[in-house]
């Protein structure tokens, strides 16, 4: 589904990206994890389409086509979906407005029928029971006012609406105490599907406890220096990120990068 | 804003551009005694009429254009003004079958077909074309409640003593510049009085359009609310592009005696000029409303998006105890445009409250200013008022600026002010455009949340209308 190659990626000229490998099968959870600084938003940003970075080689093929060349909205309606690390406010908006207008503007896209109000409400309802959310969610503005677990979860019900065939969770677990913690992996967990692959950026091994990934990356100095199973993020935790600085190579890019 | 080009402002065409070729009456250019004595006879006035144009004339010689607004234009020549533009047709018509297709036509492609508008919209429109009122609709149904509902000229005709009482009871003709010349050159406009206790039973409206080159367009609106009456008034404006700069200077004039209430709403997008600033209408207009007995209470809402400057303070004045004043504005300026806009609530009597939500958008080389002034005076015990003033910038090269003005002569009085500025940033564009929404949808979502607390003061379909006026005015807005 997702072939990423040799991935270069700049910003401002300085390289923050340096060589990334990866593929991803419909179906699998990965989980990139890394220290601060070491390219992991920068990943899932660039997979999303934002503007500002300079991919400077590689290539990134999603569902058999280049992707680099999509604008975000393209991306979007390609079935990818970015939940974001500071989800932003948009005053005066309704969150069913923007879900509707989301949805209906991705349906458009795929040459299928726009979903009416009614129909909407109905839809969105089914996927708030699923989330354990209250309807009062919809008809608040987009992330205004909301404490930082309903930011996260907001992100997980756009993504329970929007269904899409790729999500990115940027840091979807910093900032949440135990009970949200719960409440948004549980929300994942339910949109797991053999179609759909998930993305977990994370820092801490403790989002893993709670969503169980197919494969672990370590991202350091902007390279892939470790993969392997979820026993991978164990022995992090245990270990801290420091002893991979051993495996790296190029130790002078690791210290760059996090020290 | 790194890659974000937000200079791509608003360079959609004006839809509204187009010209319609009916033969003008003749009028000679410049303004003198002569042409007011002209423009009353024309219009078959009493002797008040002329008399209190002259008086305002010669006012207005004694007077000096203001130049406190952050506007900047240069000087307006009035020798070469055409004071006075109506469409050769006779006689007035006496139904929309007299009137002159073409006309109709213009109507139609601005998109308020009459015919239609008065079969299933039940709004009564009253439709300025240039100086002449072409055709009120919905007449003879008000009638039977009383209500008059007429061009001003009918009014002045029909009831010249409601004119004569109301007339400058709010905007005196001393009152201004722009008020001045209004009082002693006005063409048309509107004229509306509900009887006591009478619940106006739709929306009445008025579209305005400037026709003719070179034409001012000097509309006069007076409208009255008697005790425990209550109205509801849209006004929408619309005019040609043209090369050359149009002035525009109108007075509105509200009154609203013991418990009535009047809701006064006005979507103007005049022509705004081009990208480079050239052409587009002064809209230098004196709005006034004032609450003339108790619980009285009179709401302005303004969506502005036209005009290449405007200049405009809808006001309140709060005399009757326990009145109520509002002014809800959404201003959006794009390319050279400026717009000087406000509001003045002066709170006279007891228990009176007062709101003011200012939201103004910028983008290109536009300026856009909030300028309002809360008066409370000594007598004013418990008033109250709230004042909110949002910025909203597009792009490097706008401004916006606010100037409240407080004056408070009573110590019982709160008085809160409250301003924001943002930027529609690259942040929230992206946000909007990973879930798939286009640039341009994203834009609009953001503004349209912005505007809200506005549009929702908006009759329903003229909320939608407003929407898609910004929708239109935003087209390309960010690239």
């Amino acid at each position: 589904m997702l072939q990423i190659r040799n991935l270069h990626v700049a910003i401002g000229g300085k390289p923050i990206l340096k060589g990334i490998d990866l593929t991803i099968h419909p179906g699998e959870v990965h989980a990139i994890m890394g220290p601060n600084g070491s390219g992991k938003s920068t990943l899932a940003q660039v997979l999303a389409g934002r503007d500002g970075y300079d991919i400077t080689a590689g290539s990134v093929q999603y569902l058999e086509r280049d992707l680099l060349p999509l604008t975000p909205e393209e991306r979007a309606r390609a079935g990818i979906f970015l939940a974001f690390q500071y989800p932003l406010e948009i005053p005066g908006v309704a969150n069913v407005q923007l879900l509707r207008t989301a949805l209906n503007g991705q349906r458009r896209s795929r040459g299928e029928a726009e979903m009416d109000a009614i129909d909407f409400l109905d839809y969105v309802k089914d996927k708030l029971a699923l989330l354990g959310m209250d309807d009062s969610f919809l008809y608040r503005s987009v992330n205004e006012g909301f404490s930082g677990g309903e930011k996260k979860r907001n992100e997980i019900l756009q993504m329970a609406v929007l269904e899409p065939r790729l999500a990115i969770l940027d840091e979807t677990d910093s900032g949440l105490d135990i009970d949200a913690l719960h409440l948004v992996a549980d929300g994942v967990n339910s949109l797991r599907r053999p179609q759909r692959a998930i993305i977990l950026v994370t820092h801490y091994q403790r989002l893993l406890n709670f969503i169980v990934p197919h494969q672990v990356h370590v991202l350091a100095g902007g390279r892939i220096v470790r993969s392997g199973g979820r026993e991978l993020a164990l022995e992090l935790e245990a270990k801290g990120y420091a002893w991979l600085s051993e495996e790296i190579s190029d130790a002078a890019d690791f210290m760059e990068t996090y020290l | 804003m790194s890659n974000l080009d937000l200079q791509r402002q608003i360079d959609s065409e004006y839809r509204w551009g187009f010209v319609t070729d009916i033969e003008q009456e003749p009028f000679p250019q410049g303004l003198d005694e002569s042409v007011i004595r002209r423009i009353s006879a024309q219009k078959g006035e009493p002797a008040f009429m002329l008399e209190w144009r002259l008086k305002a004339y010669q006012h207005w010689l004694t007077l000096h254009e203001p130049t406190w607004a952050t506007v900047h234009h240069p000087p307006i020549d009035y020798q070469k003004i055409y004071f006075y533009a109506a469409p050769k047709m006779g006689n007035r018509p006496k139904s929309l079958a007299e009137v002159d297709p073409q006309l109709l036509a213009t109507y139609e492609k601005l998109g308020i077909p009459l015919q239609e508008r008065e079969a299933l919209a039940g709004v009564a429109v009253d439709a300025v074309f240039d100086s002449v009122s072409v055709a009120t609709t919905f007449k003879d149904k008000l009638e039977t409640l009383g209500i008059v509902f007429c061009s001003f000229s009918e009014a002045v005709r029909e009831h010249p003593e409601l004119v004569r009482q109301y007339l400058g009871s709010v905007v005196p003709y001393t009152d201004n510049f722009f008020a001045s010349l209004n009082s002693a050159v006005f063409s048309d406009g509107s004229f509306v009085y509900v009887p006591k206790g009478v619940n106006c039973p739709m929306e009445l409206s008025t579209y305005f359009r400037i026709n003719a080159s070179n034409s001012g367009q000097f509309e006069r609106t007076l409208i009255i609310a008697d005790e425990g009456a209550s109205v509801s008034y849209l006004e929408g404006c619309t005019a040609p592009r043209r090369d050359e700069n149009q002035l525009h200077a109108a007075v509105v004039e509200l009154i609203a005696l013991k418990d009535a209430r009047i809701k006064y709403s006005t979507v103007q997008n005049w022509y705004p000029g081009d990208a480079e600033g050239r052409g587009g209408i002064y809209n230098f207009v004196t709005k006034r409303g004032e609450c003339r007995g108790d619980n009285a209470h009179i709401s302005w809402t303004q969506v502005e998006t036209g005009s290449a400057i405007t200049w405009k303070y809808p006001s309140c004045i709060l005399r009757g105890d326990n009145s109520v004043g509002e002014f809800y504005s959404v201003a959006l300026t794009n390319h050279h445009q400026q717009a000087d806009t406000g509001s003045k609530m002066i709170h006279i009597g007891r228990n009176t409250h007062s709101t003011i939500v200012s939201k103004g958008i910028s983008a290109g080389h536009a300026s856009n200013a909030y300028r309002g002034l809360v008066k409370v005076l000594a007598g004013a015990d418990n008033a109250r008022n709230h004042t909110r003033c949002d910025s909203l910038l597009m792009g490097p090269d706008c401004a916006a600026h606010t100037f409240p003005y407080i004056e408070v002569k009573n110590p019982s009085a709160r008085v809160e002010h409250e301003a924001s500025t943002s930027k529609i940033g690259e942040d929230q564009l992206f946000y909007l455009r990973s879930r798939g929404l286009s640039e341009e949808d994203a834009v609009n979502l953001i503004v349209n949340g912005f505007c809200k607390e506005v549009f929702k003061e908006l009759p329903m379909e003229f909320a939608v209308e407003a929407q898609k006026l910004l929708a239109v005015s935003l087209e390309g807005a960010v690239g």
